[in-house]
């Protein structure tokens, strides 16, 4: 998901962390001046400002697209749909200052490569049908993973999910009307809506991570419903959601082994390769490398503008309190 | 008339939409995440704007052509946007000077078609007025806060008027086609805006502490078409590709 692989911390126990758990279980919010454990203090964090981060190095692949999107109504889309998404790393790096850390401070843990982002937005987009297709699978399987999280214990990450998951519905409808336009279009555009299929299905299956039913990290977080469902359960949920409307696309889901079983309800499917996965997360994805030099750009770049913005502010500060003493 | 009018709407169009292309190079890449979402927010309203302009350029035209079709399948030689527009970003401060001088010269053409004999560019200007002068209060800020501010942003912003000022001008060129159109009501001559701008820019550069370069040459070939900038081709070939690409296609 966009936080993918959190680690879980446990290091409290004792009588707080008794009466934590026994408000987390009667479906209570824990706001940040509310006692907590350590440990669910750092997990959220991590989680969090994941969470944060794939919103922003989001914005990349997508922006990619902006300034060749195909009409100026595509075009506007497309913008105020980025625009949203650095609208979502703002609440959410705003949710993790809560917890008592700085946006800076974890902006430079993701620059410096210490804190990680989501391994999907290490795909490039190659065609303007990939605009469609992440609208649809991404935003769509961040939607599986966020509706759950409006209900988990920490309030202000419940509410950040509840504005979040609006627009994340909206990106969707984009998205796939996006392809349903190129899935009706000429013969190239076919073939681009079903190349871009192709090329993102497997990366949006990883976006939910590996099988976590043995994780005692996935057990400890989801005591504290900080994740609600386990990973397969809603990989299949996406699935389930997802196939259908590809075949209403008239798209071929690129995978042989795709069946409804009648006795479930469920569809089968090959897993996708988890081995590159790990690569992704270890750097070597498509893009990560452009990803982070992008965003490493743009702080770097921007530093004599934070500066200089700071330096103006403490001049006017100081031109009010002195007029503020020769008024006395 | 019609073909001045054409002409008149293509100008606006054709500001707006290279401009909101510009800033829109921006997403992802800005200083902050509040100013990734600002510039964003006026790129979509220029873009809104051009919808409009370029709407009513089509229809006033006649031809069968939509908005989509004049600014996807003209060349270089038939836009009509002024240089400054379709000059490259450079750095945050190059950026937001280029914005305030072409906020500061928009502010005061739609505070005049407010009052268009043509009320169809009446209404046009009164939605575009709004946005616009948000723009210009916010460019007005950013432009004082660095220039007042560090020794080195107080440069950059420097160095970015000395190399934009002189393609703020062509803005204000007036030609026999603009005249016809404020005989009948229908705009104000661009000369006739240049007083306000003038008071405007001095007083906010002024807070800035930058220094008005005393040259009143201007660049110009934008807004007639004779001679546009390298940059505006380059522009094009991103901005049209999928059109030319795939052409009859719908998207
Ligand atoms: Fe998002
Ligand atoms: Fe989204």
């Amino acid at each position: 998901m966009y936080a993918q692989m959190v680690k879980s911390e446990n290091t409290d126990n004792g009588p707080e962390l008794d009466a934590f758990q026994v408000r987390i279980d009667a479906g209570e919010k824990i706001e940040p001046k509310d006692w907590m454990p350590a440990g669910y203090r750092k997990t959220l964090i991590r989680q969090i400002s994941q969470h944060a981060h794939s919103e922003i190095v989001g914005q990349l692949p997508e922006g990619n697209w902006i300034t060749r999107a195909p009409t100026l109504e595509r075009k506007a889309i497309l913008l105020a749909k980025v625009q949203d998404e650095a609208g979502h790393g703002l609440y959410l790096y705003c949710a993790a200052e809560t917890l008592g850390v700085s946006r800076d401070e974890l902006t430079e843990m993701l620059l410096d490569g210490r804190m990680k982002y989501s391994s999907i937005f290490n795909y490039p987009t190659l065609t303007w049908a990939d605009i469609g297709a992440i609208g649809w699978l991404v935003d769509g399987a961040a939607i599986m993973n966020q509706v759950p999280l409006q209900r988990t214990s920490y309030g202000p990450y419940a509410r950040a999910m509840v504005r979040i998951c609006k627009e994340e519905s909206f990106h969707q409808r984009q998205g796939y009307d996006i392809m349903m336009k190129m899935a009706q279009g000429s013969d190239a555009q076919k073939r681009m809506a079903q190349d871009a299929l192709n090329r993102y299905w497997y990366p949006s299956l990883m976006m939910f991570g590996p099988s976590d039913k043995e994780s005692v990290h996935s057990a400890q977080s989801m005591k504290w419903r900080i994740k609600i469902n386990s990973n397969d359960e809603l990989r299949q949920k996406f699935v389930d959601q997802t196939v259908p409307q590809a075949e209403y696309l008239g798209l071929t889901v690129p995978d042989d082994n795709l069946r409804l079983n009648p006795e479930t309800g469920h569809y089968e499917f090959s897993e996708p390769d988890w081995s590159e996965f790990f690569e992704v997360l270890n750097g070597n994805g498509p893009c990560n490398k452009e990803r982070l030099e992008a965003r490493n750009k743009a702080w770097d770049d921007g530093q004599w503008v934070r500066d200089g913005m700071m330096a103006h502010a403490r001049k006017k500060a100081a031109r009010a309190a002195a007029s503020q003493v020769a008024a006395e | 008339m019609g073909d001045h009018l054409f002409e008149f709407l293509l100008r606006q169009g054709d500001n707006t939409l290279i401009l909101s292309h510009r800033i829109s190079e921006w997403c992802g890449h800005a200083p902050i995440i509040e100013e990734d979402i600002a510039l964003a927010n006026i790129a979509l309203d220029l873009l809104g704007q051009t919808q409009m302009w370029l709407g009513l350029a089509a229809e006033v035209e006649g031809a069968g052509r939509s908005a989509d079709d004049l600014a996807m399948l003209r060349d270089a030689w038939d836009f009509r946007n002024s240089i400054l527009v379709e000059r490259p970003n450079g750095d945050f401060g190059q950026t937001m000077m280029r914005q305030f001088l072409f906020d500061a010269y928009h502010v005061e053409l739609l505070n005049r078609l407010v009052s268009s004999a043509d009320e169809r560019i009446a209404a046009i200007a009164a939605k575009s007025l709004k946005e616009v002068e948000y723009h210009v209060e916010r460019s007005a800020s950013i432009v004082i806060a660095l220039g007042d501010g560090s020794e080195e942003s107080h440069a950059r912003m420097q160095a970015a008027l000395d190399d934009q000022w002189t393609f703020a001008g062509e803005l204000f060129e007036t030609d026999a086609g603009d005249h016809a159109l404020n005989d009948a009501g229908i705009a104000p001559l661009p000369s006739e805006l240049r007083a306000g701008f003038n008071a405007r820019a001095t007083a906010v550069l002024g807070d800035a502490t930058l220094i008005i370069p005393e040259t009143t040459f201007a660049h110009s070939g934008g807004r007639s078409g004779k001679r546009h900038s390298e940059h505006l081709g380059h522009l094009l070939t991103q901005m049209q590709w999928l059109q030319r690409a795939y052409p009859g296609a719908t998207w």
